[in-house]
């Protein structure tokens, strides 16, 4: 089984050893790939108890629990890294949480889905409609964002984004320390690179 | 080893006189077992049974702790009381706790009454021990399974695994001696018992000395059991291992054999038929004394104060691989006990995961059909055991 690219994209921003805590971490899939490839130590947080089996069963650490409420179980840098893999937007407190997160560990990654790209502006400038497929309140994301919007909100909790890239049709462009302004113009996905 | 679900079938045990326990497989310890509260008991017998074999490197021993009124039979009928195992979802070729891969040992705790050294026990002098018995701890029961895993020739065990104070025993175990436990799975268990737990216990203790057949707990000396008060202590304690959602479910306010209420205080609803079943059957199987015992284990169980105040003190750089699970509608040991024992055990830096099971069924969950339990501790076994090097 070929593993997702932007599962790839964030393997490549983890050194080799590090605590890893991967938070919405499902079955366990993108931990499995970076104790692999990184020989991290590889923990997860999920909400369902059928995923977090699943990840048990792959040999990971995972606690079932809620990402809004149960984050303050984690003490102050016990992880190297924090990932948030297309979760955030799904959260009922979003800035709760990413705090949460830069607190329990220096790094933070973050995956989200990019609604400054052009033509879900254009959606919504042209026919008056939100662009969350397929309906706006089928949707799972609570709170959807731009890139933009997610920077701002990480600069205010004292998180410095140090690489940012692009996710379109499942390739991940390249990380770069800046170019805001195309990438939430252009990009489907968006994963952020932050540290305190 | 037929494994088949027995677990409604009552036992042949009608009359007063309890069978011998002489029949069962025991293991006296070979030195004197100290206990905390300062005594200490010689010629200790520890009753087990076993199932699968052991393998050439003794690293494959699964020792499965029982709950408060469990016995040393969770995958297998017990010989004495013809129940069925208690664990046989669980425990079995091809189930979770796969008995051609592991080997596993289940005793009967100290303080209990089906073989191991208890109340109900002949001190050296031939009498029979009743309340002279000293007053026992969770720590004093694993001290005992450690004795007697040792007498066994086993130097570690692959696993520790239990259901409520099966639970407390397996923390127990992997605080006393955590280089000799590989994974550690409590479940449905407390680090603590809270105030509602001990004052439920309380009130089964009280209807077992309001009994006038208890006899100041000397009633086998005397030829007499209390029975009722037992069977009260039962019924109490079984409303906390069920949920209100499935008492509704399985009983509502159904009558019993009945159309209408008699105006009388026979057992006019399903829910009373069923708790008097509940406590009728304990009798015939359980010790009252050895309930007074083992309740109060558990009532003085507390990890984090027999640790400095701080839970995490106590499994400091443990290397324990641990996993819980709780069930959504236990309200006996809730599932946010179990999130502060995860919550202890990732601040002491231990490898640690916790799954809450949503289930109706209350406590009692652990011990019937819950297919994403039984998955979950499937899967995580399997991959214990290859990072221990267990052959699948």
């Amino acid at each position: 089984m070929s593993a997702r690219a932007d599962h790839i994209a964030i393997v490549s921003r983890i050194p080799a050893g590090a605590r890893v805590l991967d938070v919405g971490c499902g079955d366990g899939e993108l931990l499995g790939l970076l104790r692999e490839s990184k020989g991290v130590d590889a923990r997860g947080l999920e909400l369902s108890s059928d995923l977090a089996g699943k990840a048990l069963a792959r040999g990971l650490s995972v606690i079932q629990g809620d990402a809004d409420s149960d984050l303050d179980i984690f003490p102050d840098d016990s992880f190297d890294v924090a990932i948030l893999s297309k979760a955030i937007q799904q959260m009922r407190d979003p800035a709760h949480v990413l705090s949460q997160l830069g607190r329990i560990a220096p790094e933070v990654l973050v995956s989200f889905r990019n609604l400054g790209r052009w033509p879900r502006r254009l959606q919504l400038l042209s026919k008056g409609r939100m662009p969350a497929p397929p309906l706006w309140h089928d949707s799972d994301a609570l709170h959807p964002c731009t890139a933009s919007d997610m920077v701002s909100l990480a600069r205010e909790l004292g998180l410095t984004t140090q690489a940012m890239a692009p996710v379109d049709d499942g390739v991940v462009g390249k990380f770069r320390n800046g170019g805001l302004v195309r990438l939430n113009w252009s990009a489907d996905e968006v994963i952020l690179h932050l540290s305190r | 080893m037929d494994i088949r679900h027995e677990a409604h079938r009552t036992g042949p045990m009608p009359d007063a006189t309890r069978p011998s326990l002489d029949a069962l497989r025991k293991l006296t310890l070979p030195a004197p077992l100290a206990l905390d509260c300062g005594e200490s008991l010689e010629e200790v017998e520890i009753a087990y049974e076993t199932w699968g074999e052991l393998n050439a490197d003794r690293t494959n021993a699964v020792l499965v702790c029982h709950a408060l009124t469990g016995d040393q039979y969770p995958a297998g009928p017990n010989p004495l009381t013809g129940r069925g195992a208690w664990w046989p979802r669980l425990i079995g070729p091809g189930k979770p706790v796969d008995t051609r891969r592991f080997h596993v040992i289940a005793t009967n705790v100290l303080g209990g009454c089906m073989g191991t050294t208890g109340p109900a026990s002949s001190r050296p002098d031939g009498r029979p021990w009743g309340t002279d018995f000293p007053v026992i701890t969770i720590a004093d029961m694993v001290r005992a399974q450690r004795a007697f895993v040792d007498a066994l020739g086993i130097d570690s065990l692959f696993c520790v695994l239990g259901g409520s104070m099966g639970g407390m025993q397996v923390m127990e175990w992997a605080v006393q001696a955590p280089e000799k436990v590989f994974c550690a799975l409590p479940i449905a268990s407390t680090a603590r018992h809270s105030a509602q737990n001990i004052a439920f216990y309380e009130v089964g203790r009280q209807a077992i000395m309001a009994d006038p057949d208890w006899c100041e707990g000397h009633y086998i000396a005397r030829g007499r059991r209390p029975d009722r008060g037992l069977a009260v202590a039962r019924m109490a304690a079984h409303i906390t291992y069920v949920s209100e959602s499935a008492l509704k479910r399985k009983f509502d306010r159904d009558l019993q054999d009945r159309a209408a209420t008699s105006f009388s205080f026979d057992a006019d609803f399903q829910i009373e038929s069923y708790l008097r079943h509940q406590g009728r059957s304990f009798v015939d199987r359980f010790d009252a004394n050895s309930y007074l015992y083992v309740t109060r284990a558990m009532d003085y169980f507390d990890l984090g104060a027999a640790h400095g105040g701080r839970l995490a003190n106590a499994f400091a750089g443990s290397p324990v691989r641990f996993c819980l699970f709780s069930f959504s509608s236990d309200w006996h040991y809730p599932p946010a006990e179990a999130m502060e024992l995860t919550r202890a055990l990732v601040a002491a830096g231990v490898d640690v995961s916790h799954i809450e099971i949503e289930t109706d069924k209350g406590h009692d969950a652990f011990l019937l059909e819950e297919p994403g339990f039984e998955a979950a501790v499937a899967g995580f076994l399997d991959a214990s055991a290859r990072q221990r090097g267990l052959a699948g």
